[in-house]
């Protein structure tokens, strides 16, 4: 069965008085706002957060929210894929539809991070790391430097090639009134900034951050008694690869990106041309590169070039984190791969103000863990 | 004390060892000790927002052992700040390499000794 997607939100991304609680009813009740679909309509709820336990002492979130938003009686689960876990929420909400279980179901992923340091925020995200690497204490920031490093050396890549990824999302991120950063850089200044895992510094990792976004989804076929502009889904695959980040065969390929992409491609039949707009996994600059290679937009060791060529700027063959991506935008744990789901709904149906580009078909790659787990998903505008 | 790889009967090596050899599937049935060897810096990184318990800065390298003409790496820390990839490095042992009481993760449900990497001249 075919799956649309007919409401989309996201709260304003930064730091919010409000727990964990109050972002995903914000981002839920705004998204049925958006769909103008009545809350007795809701079958399945969806509630993409990766640990509101460790950060809140809060847990039983899908059920807490029905209860909020006044959902009850609605089936409610929780989704957790780590720093995928808006991705992997998008591929449950779209099984529960395509399955024909639920002819409307509400995803809302949230997270509240700011209220700890970023050292204890680290410890949560560094947990989902093998023993023999949380020992060391490896965090994923390390390992996008240890990354970074390889890349740089064998690929002879210019260090500022990363630094312009940061300056592009940025740059969107100014336009995008819910981001967290809304302030231009430039090269100097990413390159000037202080180290955090060498070679990348401050300004090569994105934020820590509080925030929500939700979807709505429902059968294609059953869209249009709701509105006559919404997004199919037309292709939505996940992968994973291995949990011991040093023991991939080559460090610059992200295995779970190529598969869950190609998966992804095939279902929707579509070529790589076929992609208008894209949302990568920004978490640190160097994962642009290694999704643009994995998804089949560069060859290995080319796709440094494409920032600082302007291919993936908006007004590039490519455009790529429009949004502002998660170095701007934010990275509120398990919202950001549904908020990059509502940017490809915001661009498709020419909603996104300022940073509006031209485009039909969009692609999100939500990455979890250092490439773990990831989930690809293609969607496309229909105009009734 | 040592740094165990482990084999399976088809001679793929792994570190650290797994239920079955993610290259065949079959059951790990040997284990190298790579702890008196020496091995090679792939990369390495020095992190300075380190997680409680955790020295700062802390410069973590990934090290590729070769093994009868087998390769197979280990992410560790580094006894120096003055590493270079390519440098010849060997394991020395740690009795504990971050504070088990100051992180999230429960101390009794993992070892929290293991090996640095010294470089060798």
């Amino acid at each position: 069965m075919d799956v649309a997607i007919i409401g989309a939100s996201m709260t304003q991304f930064g730091q919010r008085d409000g727990w964990v609680r109050d972002l995903l009813t914000e981002a839920g009740e705004a998204c049925l706002a958006d769909a103008g679909v009545p809350r007795a309509d809701v079958e399945h709820i969806y509630v993409a957060n990766m640990a509101s336990g460790e950060f809140e002492g809060q847990t039983g979130l899908m059920n807490a929210l029905a209860h909020d938003m006044g959902l009850l009686g609605a089936y409610a689960e929780r989704v957790d894929n780590t720093s995928g876990t808006g991705g992997a929420g998008v591929f449950e909400a779209w099984q529960s539809v395509a399955s024909g279980a639920s002819d409307c179901t509400l995803l809302v992923g949230g997270e509240k991070m700011t209220h700890r340091t970023t050292a204890e925020s680290t410890d949560v995200i560094a947990s989902l790391t093998h023993p023999v690497e949380y020992k060391h204490g490896a965090t994923l920031p390390s390992f996008a430097g240890l990354t970074a490093r390889h890349y740089l050396e064998r690929f002879d890549a210019p260090r500022e090639s990363l630094a312009e990824v940061a300056v592009k999302n940025h740059a969107n991120g100014t336009l995008n009134p819910n981001a967290q950063f809304q302030r231009e850089i430039d090269v100097e200044t990413a390159l000037d900034s202080p180290v955090i895992a060498d070679p990348l510094r401050l300004y090569d990792f994105c934020p820590v951050t509080d925030g929500g976004a939700a979807l709505l989804l429902c059968p294609a076929d059953r869209a249009e008694e709701y509105t006559d502009d919404f997004l199919r889904v037309t292709g939505v695959a996940g992968a994973t690869d291995t949990h011991v980040v040093h023991e991939r065969e080559d460090p610059t390929v992200m295995k779970g990106v190529v598969e869950s992409g190609e998966q992804a491609f095939r279902m929707a039949g579509w070529d790589r041309d076929d992609v208008d707009i894209a949302e990568l996994h920004d978490m640190f600059t160097i994962l642009e590169f290694l999704q643009l290679e994995g998804l089949g937009f560069a060859d290995q060791g080319t796709a440094w070039r494409m920032a600082s060529e302007g291919t993936t700027a908006r007004d590039g063959d490519l455009p790529v984190n429009t949004s502002g991506g998660l170095k701007s935008k934010g990275h509120p744990l398990g919202a950001s791969g549904v908020a990059q789901v509502v940017e490809l709904y915001r661009q498709i149906r020419g909603e996104a103000g300022a940073r509006q580009v031209e485009a039909d078909r969009g692609l999100a790659c939500n990455v979890g863990g250092f490439g773990n787990c990831v989930v690809t998903t293609l969607v496309e505008g229909v105009r009734a | 004390m040592s740094l165990d790889a482990h084999r399976c009967p088809d001679g793929h090596l792994t570190y650290p060892g797994h239920g079955v050899c993610p290259a065949c599937g079959q059951g790990q049935t040997e284990t190298v000790d790579l702890a008196d060897r020496t091995g090679e810096v792939v990369t390495w990184t020095t992190s300075t927002a380190t997680p409680p318990g955790v020295r700062e800065p802390n410069t973590l390298a990934i090290v590729e052992f070769d093994v009868d003409g087998t390769s197979v790496r280990a992410l560790g820390g580094a006894t120096t700040e003055d590493v270079e990839t390519g440098d010849r490095v060997r394991p020395v042992h740690v009795e504990q390499l971050r504070e088990p009481d100051a992180g999230i993760r429960e101390p009794a449900s993992q070892a929290w000794d293991g090996y640095r990497f010294e470089p060798v001249e």
